[in-house]
C-alpha cells in the first residue's frame, strides 16, 4: 500500500513517495521520507519489505559516492541505474535477497536530458516516461497514459501528479498520509511544496 | 328494487386489478427463490468449488472458469453511460474476444443487440466474473421481469430488479456464485438508476461503477474526467477512452468496445468496435500512451 510515483517533462522529473511508514496495521509515522538522493543530479524513491528498504538505499547511496569520490566524477543517471540493478541482481541470487522496488530519476548533466527508471527488487531495469509501483500502478498509469506528454513543463506535470494523488485518494481504501514530493532538475534535487490537504469529491 | 340495484352495482374500480384470491394464486405459483439444483455429495459447497476452479492456487484444475473483465456504467446528466470490453479468458487461456457482455434484460429487447438509432426499451445489465452465472440469472431476472410486467401492468424498477437479483445471489452466498453486475435503466418513477450487485449479495446505488479486473484502469481515467453535466457525446467518447484504458494496460481485457447509453426512451447501442485501430487514433492524433513506440 506504499505508493512511488515518477513522472518526467520536457526538463524536470518528479518524484513522489507516500509519506506513511507502515508495519502490520499500524502507521508507525505519518512523514517518512522514502526517498534518497545518490549525487547531485539523481534521486531514488523506494518501497518494499521493512529494513531492506532503507539498508539497500543507503549502500546504494554510498558507493555512488564513493565511486564519485575515487575518479572524480559525477556518474550520469543511466549509469547509477545500471549500477542499481547489477546490485540488485546479484542480491536475488544471494542467500536473503533486497525485497526492494524503486523509481529513480536524474537530469543528465551533460545533455540535460531527464531520465526515470522503473526498477523492481527482481532486478528488471526499464526506462519510462512515467511510472509508478504497488497498486499505484492500477489506479494511476492509465491516467498518465491518457494525460502524459513528453514535452511538459514542470506546473503541468504538477497538475498531472495533482490528479493521480487525488485518484489515489478517491479508491485506495487507506490513508496514506500524503506524499512527498522532489524535484530533479539540471540544477539538482529540490523538495517541492504539495497540497495533501484538500478533500477530493467523489463522484 | 333496492335489492335488484345492489345486484347490478359494483364499485367503478373493483375490477381493474386482481382480487386478492388472484393474487394469492399467482405468488404460489412462483417458482421459491432457491431453485432446485443438484449439489455435490460433499459438505463444504465453496470450497470443493473452489478447488475445482482456483487456478490461482492449483493451475491443473478441472474446471477454468470464464474470467477476468472490464465492464463501466456511469450516470450523468443525458443518461447513463454502459461500456464493456469483450474478452473471456480461462486462466491464461484467451477463451473469446467477441463476447456481447452488456445483456439487455427485458422480454422486448433480450437478444436484440445490433447497432440502430431507435431506442429499445428495457433495462440493461453487465456482465462480469463467470460467465456462465451471470448469462444464466440475467436471463433469470429478466423472466422475473416480464412476470412482473404482466402481473402488475407496468415496468419493473431499477430498484427492484436490482433486489431479485441481490436476493437471488444472498440466497446463494457461500456456493460459490462469481458475479459482479450492474443493472442501468431509466424509469418514470426513478429516472436514470444504476445499481451494482455481485455475489457476496451486496446490492449498491450508484452514479458510476467500474467492475472486474481492469476497474482500476478504467477508474483512473474515468473518475479524472467525470462529470455529470457533461455532454452526450463527451460521455460516449469517455466510456469508449475509459474501457481503452483498461484494455491497454489489462491482460485479461482486450477485444472489442461495446458501447451504450442508455435514456428514458431506451437503451441506444453505438457499436461494438475493435480497440486496435482506436487505440493507434488515440496514440498517434492525441499523442497519448506516450510510453509506447509507433517506431520499428
Amino acid at each position: 500500500m506504499e505508493v512511488l510515483l515518477g513522472i518526467t517533462g520536457k526538463d524536470f522529473v518528479i518524484l513522489a513517495a507516500s509519506k506513511a511508514a507502515m508495519r502490520g496495521p499500524t502507521i508507525l509515522k505519518a512523514e517518512d521520507d522514502k526517498t534518497k538522493q545518490l549525487n547531485e543530479h539523481t534521486l531514488i524513491a523506494f518501497s518494499g519489505e521493512a529494513g531492506d528498504t532503507v539498508q539497500f538505499a543507503e549502500y546504494i547511496q554510498a558507493n555512488v559516492q564513493l565511486y564519485t569520490m575515487r575518479n572524480d566524477t559525477e556518474l550520469s543517471p543511466s549509469a547509477v541505474a545500471s549500477f542499481v540493478r547489477g546490485e540488485l541482481a546479484r542480491s536475488l541470487r544471494s542467500r536473503s535477497p533486497y525485497t526492494v522496488n524503486l523509481l529513480l530519476g536524474g537530469v543528465d548533466k551533460i545533455s540535460e536530458k531527464p531520465h526515470l527508471y522503473w526498477i523492481d527488487y527482481l532486478a528488471s531495469l526499464a526506462p519510462v516516461p512515467y511510472a509508478a509501483h504497488g497498486y499505484a500502478q492500477y489506479y494511476c498509469l492509465s491516467t498518465l497514459d491518457k494525460h502524459h506528454h513528453p514535452d511538459i513543463d514542470l506546473e503541468q506535470g504538477m497538475k498531472l501528479l495533482e490528479m493521480c494523488t487525488d485518484e489515489l485518494k478517491r479508491r485506495l481504501p487507506i490513508d496514506y498520509k500524503g506524499v512527498l514530493v522532489k524535484v530533479v532538475t539540471k540544477d539538482g534535487v529540490k523538495e517541492v511544496p504539495f497540497d495533501n490537504n484538500r478533500i477530493v469529491k467523489s463522484a | 328494487m333496492d335489492q335488484l340495484v345492489r345486484q347490478y352495482t359494483r364499485s367503478p374500480h373493483q375490477n381493474e386489478f386482481y382480487s386478492e384470491q388472484e393474487q394469492h394464486d399467482l405468488t404460489e405459483a412462483l417458482p421459491p427463490l432457491s431453485l432446485k439444483f443438484s449439489l455435490p455429495p460433499v459438505a463444504n459447497h465453496s470450497a470443493f468449488l473452489r478447488a475445482m476452479t482456483d487456478d490461482h492456487s492449483n493451475p491443473s484444475c478441472p474446471i477454468k472458469l470464464a474470467h477476468g473483465t472490464t465492464t463501466l456504467a456511469f450516470r450523468f446528466q443525458g443518461g447513463i453511460i454502459v461500456c464493456t470490453d469483450s474478452r473471456a479468458t480461462a486462466g491464461n487461456w484467451i477463451a473469446s474476444q467477441t463476447v456481447k457482455k452488456v445483456i439487455p434484460v427485458s422480454r422486448l429487447s433480450r437478444g436484440e443487440d445490433k447497432p440502430g438509432s431507435d431506442p429499445v426499451p428495457g433495462l440493461l445489465g453487465t456482465m462480469a466474473g463467470g460467465a456462465a452465472d451471470c448469462q444464466y440469472w440475467l436471463r433469470y431476472l429478466s423472466q422475473q421481469c416480464t412476470l412482473h410486467e404482466i402481473r402488475h401492468k407496468r415496468r419493473i424498477t431499477v430498484a427492484a430488479a436490482s433486489k431479485i437479483l441481490a436476493n437471488l445471489t444472498y440466497a446463494y452466498k457461500g456456493y460459490g456464485l462469481s458475479m459482479g453486475t450492474m443493472l442501468a435503466g431509466v424509469t418514470p418513477q426513478e429516472g436514470p438508476a444504476l445499481y451494482y450487485i455481485d455475489s457476496d449479495g451486496t446490492r449498491l446505488p450508484g452514479n458510476l461503477f467500474c467492475v472486474g479486473s481492469g476497474q482500476t484502469f478504467a477508474y483512473g481515467v474515468l473518475d479524472a474526467n467525470y462529470d455529470f453535466d457533461m455532454s452526450v457525446e463527451d460521455a460516449l467518447e469517455l466510456g469508449r477512452r475509459s474501457i481503452l484504458a483498461a484494455m491497454h494496460r489489462d491482460a485479461y481485457s482486450g477485444g472489442f468496445i461495446n458501447l451504450y447509453h442508455v435514456t428514458e426512451a431506451g437503451w441506444v447501442h453505438h457499436g461494438f468496435n475493435d480497440m486496435n485501430p482506436i487505440f493507434w487514433k488515440t496514440k498517434l492524433e492525441k499523442g497519448e500512451f506516450s510510453n509506447v513506440t509507433s517506431a520499428l
